[in-house]
C-alpha cells in the first residue's frame, strides 16, 4: 500500500478529504442543531411546544414531523452531493493513480 | 364507541395461518440461501450481493422492532405526544450513520465494526474490548425482543409465554444457522414490506373515521382526553434526563452491531450510502404511521380498554387493528408483529455469532490464523449457543417493559461502541490504550449507572431512592468514553497506529483495497 501513497496526487487527495470532512461536519452539525434544538426546548421550555396553532393542535406536532422529515431530507442531500461531486473526484484521483 | 369486545387473548386461527405462511415461505428462502452460505463472506455478509435499496429495506427491517411498533404505538395511545419524542430520537441517528459511519465502515471493515476499530490498532485487546461492547448491546436488545415475543404471543393467542419464546428461538436459529446473512436479509426485507403495508392499511382505516384528516383525529383525542395529550408531558420530567435520552437514541443507533454489520452486505460505499437514504425514509414514514396508530387507538379503542388488556399499552396497535379491520385483519397484523420479532432476533443473533466467531475466535483465540471453514463452523456453533442463550434470557426476564430494555441497549451502544468507532476512523493519534479505555469506560459507566438509576435501583431492587438520578446515563457515559479515549491516547500513544493512518485514509476515502 505504501507505494500507492507516492502515486496519489497529494494535492487533489488533500482537497478531496477537506471537501468531504467539511461537508460531513456541516451536515452533522445541522442535524445535531435540529434535533437538540427540539430536545432542549422540550427539556427546558416545553411550554413552547405546547403552544396552540389550531383549535387543539399544538406547535409540537408539526415541529416533530418536520424533524422527522428533515432527517430524511438531510440524508438525501448527502447522497446527491456524494453522487455528483464526491464520486467524480474519487474516480479522478484513482484514474490518476493508475495512469502514472 | 369503545365497547367493542376483543378476541385478543383467544387462539386466532387466521393469525396462526398467516404466521405459518410467513414461516414456511421464509424457511423455503432459507433452504435456497443455505447453498449460498458456505464461505465466510457469504455467511456473514450475503456475499456482498445486496443492493442499496434491498439493504435499505433490510436495515429498516432490523430497526423496526416490536418495541417500536407495539411499544411506541402503545406509548402514544396512553401518553400522546410523548411517544413522538421517542420516535424522533430513534430516527435522527440515521443521518449520523450516513455522515460519519456508513462509508468508512464499508471501506475499512470486513464483517464487524471491530474490524474498523482494530484496523490500525493491536488486534487482541481491541477485539476483546469491542466484543464485550457488541455482545452486551446484542444481549440487552435480545432480552427485550424475546420478552416481547413471549408476552405478545401470550396476549394474542393465550398461548403460554415459555412456549412462545422457545418457538421464536428455534425458528430464528434455523434462519441464521442454515441461511446465514442472505436468509436473514430476505427475512428482514419481507417483514419490512409486510409491516409497512400493514401499518399503512391500519392508518388508512383509522383516518377513514376522520375524513382522512389527521388534524381531526388529534382534535378528537384532545376532546376525549384533554389538550395535554397533544403536548409534551411528564415522560421527560428531568430536562437533563431528556437530553441524555436523546444522546442515547441518536448515537446508540450508530453503534448497534446488527445495524452496522448490514453495511458489509452491499458491494461498495456508494451502495452503503444509498441504503441509509432508503432506510431513513422508510423508518421515518413508519414512525409517522405509529404516531397516527397510537392516536387512533387512543380515540377509537380508548385508554381504559387498552390498559385493561395490557397495562403498558403494548396491545394498542392490535386492538386498533381489530376495531378498524375486524378479526381477520387483527390476525394479519398480529402475525406481522410476531414475524417482526422473529426477524429482529435473527439479525441480532447473527451479529452476536459473528462477533463471537470473527472477533473472538479467529482474531483473539487463533490470532487471525483460522481457515474460513473453521470460522464459519464456529459462527454456526455460536449461532446455536446464542439462540439457546436468547431463549434462556427470554425466560429469565419475563415481565419487563419492552421499550425500556431497548433503551438500555442503546445506552451501551452509544457509550461503548460509537465513540471508539468514530475516533478510530477520524483521529490519527487514537491509540490501542485509548480505544480500550474508551470502550471499557463507556460500557462500565452505561451499565453501572443504569443499575444505579431509578429503573433498576428503585423499580427492581426496591430501594427508596436511586443513587444515580437519571433514567438514561448516556450523557455521562458517552462523554466519559470520548474523554477516556482522548486521555489514554495522549498518555499512551501508539506509534505504529499513527504510521498506518495514511494508508487507512486512502482506503477510507477512495475505497481502494476495500473488501
Amino acid at each position: 500500500m505504501s507505494d500507492q501513497i507516492g502515486k496519489i496526487d497529494q494535492e487533489k487527495f488533500a482537497a478531496l478529504i477537506r471537501k468531504r470532512v467539511a461537508f460531513a461536519t456541516v451536515m452533522t452539525l445541522v442535524m445535531l442543531g435540529i434535533y437538540y434544538g427540539f430536545i432542549l426546548v422540550l427539556a427546558f421550555d416545553k411550554e413552547l411546544w405546547s403552544t396552540k396553532v389550531g383549535e387543539h393542535m399544538t406547535l409540537g406536532i408539526p415541529v416533530g414531523l418536520i424533524v422527522i422529515l428533515s432527517a430524511w431530507i438531510m440524508t438525501g442531500i448527502y447522497v446527491s452531493w456524494a453522487n455528483k461531486t464526491y464520486d467524480d473526484s474519487v474516480r479522478d484521483i484513482i484514474h490518476g493513480m493508475r495512469g502514472r | 364507541m369503545n365497547d367493542f369486545t376483543t378476541t385478543i387473548g383467544q387462539p386466532n386461527t387466521i393469525s396462526i395461518a398467516f404466521f405459518f405462511v410467513f414461516v414456511a415461505f421464509t424457511l423455503v428462502i432459507t433452504y435456497f440461501a443455505a447453498k449460498k452460505s458456505k464461505s465466510a463472506a457469504q455467511f456473514y455478509a450475503a456475499g456482498r450481493s445486496v443492493t442499496g435499496f434491498q439493504n435499505g429495506l433490510a436495515l429498516s427491517g432490523d430497526y423496526m422492532s416490536a418495541a417500536s411498533f407495539l411499544g411506541i404505538a402503545g406509548l402514544v395511545s396512553l401518553k400522546g405526544y410523548d411517544g413522538l419524542i421517542y420516535s424522533i430520537g430513534f430516527l435522527v441517528g440515521w443521518p449520523i450513520i450516513m455522515f460519519l459511519i456508513a462509508e468508512p465502515l464499508r471501506n475499512l471493515g470486513k464483517y464487524t465494526f471491530a474490524d474498523v476499530v482494530a484496523y490500525r490498532l493491536r488486534q487482541k485487546p481491541i477485539r476483546i474490548a469491542s466484543s464485550c461492547g457488541s455482545l452486551m448491546t446484542v444481549a440487552f436488545y435480545l432480552i427485550a425482543q424475546m420478552v416481547g415475543a413471549g408476552s405478545l404471543v401470550k396476549m394474542m393467542f393465550g398461548l403460554n409465554y415459555e412456549a412462545a419464546v422457545v418457538v421464536v428461538g428455534v425458528i430464528m436459529i434455523a434462519y441464521v444457522l442454515f441461511g446465514g446473512m442472505l436468509a436473514t436479509t430476505w427475512v428482514q426485507i419481507i417483514k419490512a414490506v409486510l409491516l409497512l403495508g400493514g401499518a399503512t392499511v391500519v392508518v388508512l382505516l383509522v383516518l377513514a373515521h376522520f375524513d382522512f384528516s389527521p388534524v381531526k383525529l388529534f382534535d378528537a383525542a384532545a376532546l376525549k382526553y384533554g389538550d395535554k395529550v397533544l403536548a409534551p408531558g411528564g415522560l421527560v420530567a428531568n430536562p437533563w434526563d431528556a437530553l441524555s435520552l436523546g444522546i442515547a437514541l441518536m448515537f446508540g443507533t450508530a453503534g448497534l452491531p446488527h445495524i452496522l454489520m448490514r453495511f458489509y452486505t452491499v458491494p461498495d460505499a456508494k451502495a452503503a450510502r444509498k441504503s441509509v437514504f432508503y432506510a431513513t425514509g422508510i423508518i421515518g414514514y413508519f414512525y409517522i404511521l405509529t404516531f397516527i396508530i397510537g392516536f387512533g387507538a387512543m380515540v377509537l379503542v380508548g385508554q381504559d380498554m387498552i390498559t385493561k388488556i395490557d397495562k403498558g399499552g403494548n396491545m394498542a396497535a392490535l386492538l386498533l387493528a381489530e376495531y378498524a379491520g375486524g378479526t381477520v385483519f387483527l390476525g394479519f397484523i398480529a402475525a406481522v408483529a410476531f414475524a417482526t420479532i422473529l426477524a429482529v432476533v435473527a439479525g441480532l443473533t447473527l451479529a452476536g455469532a459473528t462477533t463471537f466467531s470473527h472477533d473472538l475466535y479467529v482474531n483473539v483465540f487463533r490470532s487471525g490464523r483460522a481457515s474460513e471453514e473453521e470460522e464459519v463452523k464456529v459462527a454456526k456453533r455460536g449461532t446455536v449457543v446464542l439462540g439457546i442463550l436468547a431463549i434462556a434470557l427470554g425466560l429469565a426476564f419475563k415481565g419487563q417493559n419492552v421499550a425500556f430494555m431497548v433503551g438500555l441497549a442503546f445506552a451501551i451502544a452509544a457509550s461503548a461502541n460509537f465513540p471508539a468507532l468514530v475516533l478510530s476512523i477520524t483521529w490519527k493519534n487514537f491509540s490501542t490504550a485509548g480505544a480500550v479505555a474508551s470502550i471499557v469506560t463507556g460500557g462500565i459507566l452505561a451499565v453501572g449507572l443504569i443499575i444505579l438509576s431509578p429503573t433498576v435501583w428503585v423499580d427492581i431492587f426496591q430501594y427508596k431512592t436511586a443513587v444515580f438520578p437519571w433514567k438514561n446515563p448516556a450523557l455521562v457515559s458517552m462523554l466519559a468514553a470520548f474523554a477516556a479515549g482522548g486521555l489514554f491516547s495522549v498518555l499512551m500513544p501508539d506509534a505504529e497506529a499513527r504510521a498506518k493512518y495514511d494508508e487507512q485514509v486512502i482506503r477510507n476515502y477512495l475505497g481502494v483495497g476495500a473488501e
